[in-house]
Formats: structure tokens, C-alpha cells, sequence
């Protein structure tokens, strides 16, 4: 986080507004717990003690789509699972993020036909995209920190 | 065959038209569609044919006289045999008794079997899609439904594929 100017002993550190906001948004992302098939068990592992999530605040997985900043879509979605896929992340409330873990959710995977959305960014806008069947824990977790450089770098305060 | 199977297939002769196809240990029993459950009420009350274990169809299209076969296992814990029942139909929506009343668990097997196939089963108390969203067209196990499958997006047809994807409005 750019710290501008330390004022001497004070203890008073200076910076932007955006830059800010952007460490408070990073910092504590809280997941959707939407894990959909195996992926699902590769972000549970993720979250688990040995690749932790909590040193980036993100143990918390809240079932609830008010509450969770971030929804991690593991695992393919079918087209019955679309409209659902849908309704939750409309019902997440601004600033949300996507990461699309795993082959199926970025581009239908090893299922190419009439019952698998071919990646979920048919549904739902993307930011980030994990390959991997299904990506290991680091895999995941360099998805995450990729998204945390990609809102470091956006500028929320600025219109338009 | 196993002998208690064999005296369970030569009762189910006599009694039935049914036509007997055995392959190694397997035994098929070809059964006409009015008879099925008469056929599936013998078997679990006299003979102790107490579990359904799969019930599905195969499509053999484009062979039309029957188009389908509806396949029930059968199994016996007590004595530890296996029975397979086929059931020829034809036509585009073809329908047959449910056997729901005789084994509860086929409810959720003939529903699958109406949205891959298109099979009706008649008297069943809830006949509606199970594995496809509630208002698909069409039943995707039949040989004639398409693949469904995206082509590979290539460096070559980047652009063509790219522009037919369905995307989000927001």
C-alpha cells in the first residue's frame, strides 16, 4: 500500500483515498461458499490449514450472497444451475468479484455438450480465470492474489 | 443358469408371453408392455424379486420396430440372484404402465427415463423432467438429439467463434 509520507515519530502515515480503499477491499474478501463439484474440494483444501486462506482474511465463506463479496465459482455449472448462478451473484452487493476456478467454469472443461455451460462467463462477468483440473491450492491462491493486484490497480473513485 | 432362476424364467413362461435370452450368467426375460407389471408384482411377491436396481431404456434408432428397450434390473437379496427385464416399444412417444406401485423407488428412474427418452409412463403420479431444466425441448439421450458441443476456438476461427458466444447483458 503506497504510504506517501511518515510524519517523523507521529506515527501518521499519508496516502490516497483510492489506494485506501482498494487495501480495505483486498484485505478481507470475503467467498460465497459456492463450491459446485471437485473443485469444490480443491478451494475446502485451499481454505484448510495448510494453504491457508485466512492470512488473506477469506476463512470466512459466508452461505449468504449479502454478505460475501466474492464469489468463487468451483466447479461446472449446468443449465439447470445457470438462472441460479445468475440470481445470487445479482443478489451480491457492489464492489463483487468473479474468479472462475477450474476448467469448467472458465470454458466447459472436458464437458463439451447440451448440459454444462461452456464457462460460466456465459452467465456472469469474469475477472479472474484459474486453469487447472482442478488447480492445486497455490494455483488458487496466485488466482486470488491476482485479483487483489487487478483491484490494486482499479480505480473506484474516479467517474467514469 | 442359476436354479433358482431357472425355476423363476420357465414359471414366468407358462404364465406370460415372454421370450428368455441368456448370455453367460445374465438372463434377459423380453417382456410385451401390458404385462410388465404383472409380471414385476409375481416376481416381488412370489419370488422374492425385492429391489429394483436400475431401470432405463436404450434407444435404437435408427432401427425403427422397437425403437426402444426400457431395461429393468432386478434383484434377489434372499438368494442372491439377478434378473433383467426388457421391454420392446416403439413409436415417437411411446408410453407403458409405471411400475411404480409394485416398487416405489422407480418414481425418480421413469422420470428419468421421460427426459432422456421421451418414454411416457402412464399412472405415474409425477411425471415431470428431472435431470434438464423444466422447460427443455426435447429429450437428450435419443440418437437423433445433437451432440450440443461448441467447437474448439482455435487462433484460425478466433474471431467467428468469439462473436457467437452467448455472453451476460450487465
Amino acid at each position: 500500500m503506497g504510504v506517501e509520507t511518515k510524519l517523523g515519530q507521529m506515527g501518521v502515515v499519508t496516502t490516497t483515498l483510492e489506494e485506501a480503499v482498494n487495501w480495505a477491499r483486498t484485505r478481507a474478501m470475503w467467498p460465497l461458499l459456492f463450491g459446485l463439484a471437485c473443485c469444490a474440494i480443491e478451494m475446502m483444501a485451499t481454505a484448510a490449514s495448510h494453504y491457508d486462506m485466512s492470512r488473506f482474511g477469506m476463512e470466512l465463506m459466508r452461505p449468504s450472497p449479502r454478505q460475501a463479496d466474492l464469489m468463487i465459482v468451483a466447479g461446472r455449472v449446468t443449465r439447470k444451475m445457470a438462472p441460479v448462478l445468475r440470481r445470487l451473484y445479482d443478489q451480491m452487493t457492489e464492489p463483487k468479484w468473479v474468479i472462475a476456478m477450474g476448467d469448467c467454469a472458465s470454458c466447459g472443461g472436458v464437458f463439451n455438450n447440451y448440459a454444462v455451460l461452456q464457462g460460466v462467463d456465459e452467465v456472469v462477468p469474469v475477472d479472474v480465470y484459474v486453469a487447472g483440473c482442478p488447480p492445486r491450492p497455490e494455483q488458487l491462491i496466485h488466482g486470488i492474489l491476482t485479483l487483489h493486484n487487478k483491484i490494486k490497480a482499479s480505480k473506484p473513485l474516479r467517474q467514469g | 443358469m442359476d436354479q433358482y432362476l431357472d425355476l423363476v424364467v420357465n414359471d414366468l413362461r407358462e404364465r406370460f408371453q415372454v421370450e428368455v435370452e441368456t448370455f453367460r450368467d445374465e438372463v434377459s426375460v423380453f417382456v410385451p408392455p401390458e404385462q410388465i407389471v404383472e409380471v414385476c408384482q409375481t416376481l416381488r411377491d412370489e419370488y422374492n424379486f425385492d429391489f429394483l436396481a436400475d431401470l432405463t431404456a436404450v434407444d435404437y434408432w435408427p432401427q425403427q420396430e422397437p425403437r426402444f428397450h426400457v431395461v429393468y434390473q432386478l434383484y434377489s437379496y434372499l438368494h442372491n440372484v439377478s434378473l433383467r427385464l426388457r421391454v420392446p416399444v416403439k413409436g415417437e412417444t411411446p408410453s407403458l404402465p409405471t411400475v411404480e406401485g409394485v416398487y416405489p423407488n422407480a418414481n425418480w428412474y421413469e422420470r428419468e427415463v421421460w427426459d432422456m427418452f421421451g418414454i411416457h409412463f402412464e399412472g405415474h403420479s409425477d411425471m415431470r423432467r428431472i435431470l434438464m431444466p423444466f422447460d427443455w425441448v426435447g429429450h437428450p439421450l435419443r440418437k437423433d438429439y445433437p451432440l450440443g458441443y461448441e467447437e474448439p476456438q482455435y487462433t484460425f476461427n478466433f474471431h467467428e467463434i468469439e462473436r457467437k458466444k452467448p455472453r451476460p447483458r450487465a
